[in-house]
């Protein structure tokens, strides 16, 4: 009898690892669908509203979809853009796995990216294999230093990392002005703050120019997959991530298990602050090949909503940051052929993440999609 | 019967809707990409854009824009108009080093950039760069010979040439004032010769449009030179608050008077860029079929530059400051002023 009843639990046990939750596949897949399908909707009627006719809508929606996945090009623009996003996102998501809410992700993406593009200027003659890792790993230690600062201050003294990283963040803007004008970093025979542009060797090569010369995809992209696989690496089969996720669930639970939570959180946000130095020297070492002050465009802030989107698991970081470039790529068509605004885009996105955010309204608004709640945790 | 009937009328429509598609698509298309201000900025990227508007109406070609929101914007948007349009322009100094980029791996697509000269030039390019300091000494000239503190001031969105050109004309017209009326005009904001002044870093911060035109006013300038885009709109509001005898503005790109009419009456005049003039220039030369790569610039002479009527505030200025200004535009123009210091 005893034996049967294990026996039972044991293919229960083997069923469920084999078939998720459907609660959490509805949280996972339909209600990031839903939401994308309702945001679509608002964004129809706020074009209405805003007197865009409807056959237009019609050609916008099309073109976002023609822009970002209808042609060789559209994917290698949402391949492109998604690239920083999902990187950033990553380490975004890692310190949401260990508790942290780390805004700082715009500032250690400007922080890396410096360092990216100084060690990218300078040492001329070093052969691509040295000198591209070495700009990569500039940025990702700058990146993670810069981060280790606002780790060090909540272990150290218990200042909030929202307000820390916030801080931080400004302190990074205008750390970049000021680098941008030293004569070593500016640009010869320029007034305005603008860098050195990278060396050959320390570009992140396009992968596709010898189909057109215009594809901007870059290596980039092979690093954030190789980032996406190495933070669930990390997450799910290491003793490190364990401690993440078990800092992050349960706090004081994890302090009594013996783990070190002042040291987790400056090893979590260095972590967190080396991938948004990537995304840093990705941009400039891939898209740009040089550093102005503008040049990263708000993807640290994006990277948030990524992170959140992605409900901080790193397949749901990459499809979620597939998904923003994707709407980048698209909008840029969407202006081209349908002359729509550019700030439509903005609100379709907020109106996603508003929507993913809030999955009890997407279920109040398709009842018929998910299963009904059987197991409340009223009960 | 019927059927048939109708079916060969739906036939020849559609032949005579395929004709007119094909002569549809031999339209001439002209395209811009915007620098960050965005279209709407009340003057550069606008400014630039009418001159498409222009082409639209008067030599019946195709026009449409792409904003750019964030400098990487620059060079997917130049790349998806490739080939979706005859001629691309592109609207800014920043966005050189993008357009040359995309003109060096599509030799055969026509390129224009507004405010930036290449050089060596590109065959492919059309670079439109403006005299700026021909118009702007004159304005400099005559914030001299209106201001009653004995100060000026001037501020700058990125300290770039096609900013710091008004600037170093307005600074130069006023010394000019100086050395003929014996006067001691001085100039805030800027110093042509050490290449340092006052920079918000930005072309679209109206907050700070107003903070630093407050700076300046602190400091005893009682007419003030923005030169940053839609930046200056923030200052044009401290103006209209502090009243016009306390605070006049002096416009850049358009004649602000007529794009900003909520406060048309804080302007002075507008040291007009007519990149409008330019841009429809360059529409007409590439339809015809005589676009040539190289450099296009406006003067003073062709007006591509120009000072802007003073409307509300004619009776203001002097007639005799009037005259001496006139002077000095025909003195630029022969030759025999120099206005680069």
């Amino acid at each position: 009898m005893s034996e049967r009843e294990t026996e039972a639990g044991l293919a229960e046990s083997l069923l469920r690892r084999a078939a998720p939750d459907r609660s959490e596949f509805e949280d996972l897949v339909i209600v990031p669908i839903f939401a994308v399908v309702v945001a679509l909707i608002l964004g129809a009627l706020t074009m209405l509203a805003t007197n865009v006719d409807l056959p237009t809508i019609g050609k916008s929606y099309l073109a976002l979809v023609q822009g970002s996945v209808g042609s060789l090009n559209a994917l290698s623009e949402t391949l492109t853009a998604a690239a920083p996003l999902t990187l950033a996102g990553l380490g975004i998501a890692l310190g949401f796995r260990a508790g942290l809410f780390n805004i700082g992700a715009e500032g250690q993406l400007l922080v890396g990216g410096m360092a990216a593009v100084i060690t990218g200027f300078s040492f001329p003659g070093l052969p691509m294999a040295i000198h591209l890792p070495l700009a990569l790993l500039a940025g990702a230690v700058a990146g993670g230093l810069y981060a280790g600062i606002a780790g060090w201050l909540r272990a150290a003294t218990g200042a909030h990392e929202v307000i820390l990283t916030i801080m931080l963040n400004l302190i990074a803007f205008r750390l970049v002005d000021y680098m941008l004008r030293l004569p070593w970093i500016q640009r010869e025979g320029r007034a305005d703050p603008i860098s050195r542009s990278v060396l050959t060797s320390a570009e992140l090569p396009r992968i596709f120019t010898w189909l057109d010369p215009n594809l901007r995809l870059h290596l980039g992209i092979v690093l954030t997959l190789a980032a996406v696989l190495l933070v669930h690496w990390v997450l799910f089969r290491t003793k490190l991530g364990f401690e993440f996720r078990a800092s992050g669930a349960g706090p004081d639970a994890a302090r009594y298990a013996g783990m070190r939570a002042g040291l987790l959180i400056v090893i979590v946000m260095a972590c967190a602050g080396a991938l948004a130095g990537l995304a840093g020297a990705n941009q400039v070492l891939g898209v740009l090949g040089r550093a102005t002050p503008g040049f990263s465009s708000g993807i640290g802030f994006d990277a948030i909503a990524v992170a959140l989107l992605g409900r901080s698991h790193p397949w749901g970081v990459l499809a979620a940051g597939l998904l923003f470039g994707a709407l980048e790529a698209g909008g840029r068509q969407m202006q081209v052929s349908a002359g729509v605004s550019i700030d439509l885009i903005g609100i379709i996105q907020a109106l996603i993440i508003a929507f993913i955010a809030a999955p009890l309204l997407v279920r109040a608004i398709f009842p018929w999609g998910f299963r009904r709640a059987a197991k409340t945790p009223k009960e | 019967m019927t059927k048939t009937k109708s079916g060969r009328i739906v036939t020849a429509a559609a032949v005579a809707a395929t004709w007119a598609g094909a002569s549809l698509a031999a339209d001439f298309s002209a395209c811009q990409v915007t620098d960050t201000g965005g279209i709407d900025d009340n003057s550069f990227n606008q400014t630039a854009w009418k001159g498409v508007e222009d082409a639209v109406s008067e030599l019946g070609v195709t026009g449409r824009y792409l904003e750019s929101t964030a400098e990487t914007d620059y060079e997917a948007n130049i790349n998806s108009l490739l080939g979706e349009c005859d001629i691309i322009i592109t609207v800014g100094f920043l966005l050189g080093d993008a357009t040359k980029k995309a003109a060096e791996a599509n030799p055969d697509q026509m390129f224009s950039i507004v405010d930036f000269a290449y050089d060596p030039t590109i065959p492919n390019v059309l670079g439109q760069v403006y005299a700026t300091d021909e118009a702007a000494f004159l304005a400099g000239y005559l914030a001299a010979g209106m201001t009653q503190t004995g100060t000026l001031g001037t501020f700058g969105g990125i300290n770039i040439p096609p900013v710091t050109i008004f600037m170093d004309g307005f600074y130069r017209g006023a010394m000019y004032y100086n050395a003929q009326n014996g006067t001691e005009v001085t100039v805030l904001g800027w110093n042509p010769d050490t290449g340092e002044g006052l920079f918000t870093n930005n072309f679209d911060s109206l907050d700070d449009g107003r903070a630093f035109a407050q700076n300046l006013y602190d400091e005893g300038a009682d007419i003030v030179l923005p030169v940053a885009g839609p930046v200056g709109l923030g200052s044009a509001a401290l103006a209209d608050e502090l009243g016009i005898d306390a605070l006049k503005i002096v416009g850049v790109d358009a004649d602000l008077y007529l794009t900003d009419p909520e406060k048309k009456h804080v302007y002075l005049t507008s040291i007009t860029k007519r990149m409008d003039a330019t841009v429809r220039e360059v529409i007409a030369l590439a339809q015809a079929g005589d676009f040539e790569g190289g450099v296009l610039v406006g003067t003073l002479e062709n007006g591509g530059v120009d000072l802007a009527p003073f409307h509300d505030m004619e009776d203001l200025v002097p007639a005799e400051l009037k005259e001496q200004v006139e002077a000095i535009r025909a003195g630029i123009i022969d030759g025999s002023i120099a206005v680069d210091g």
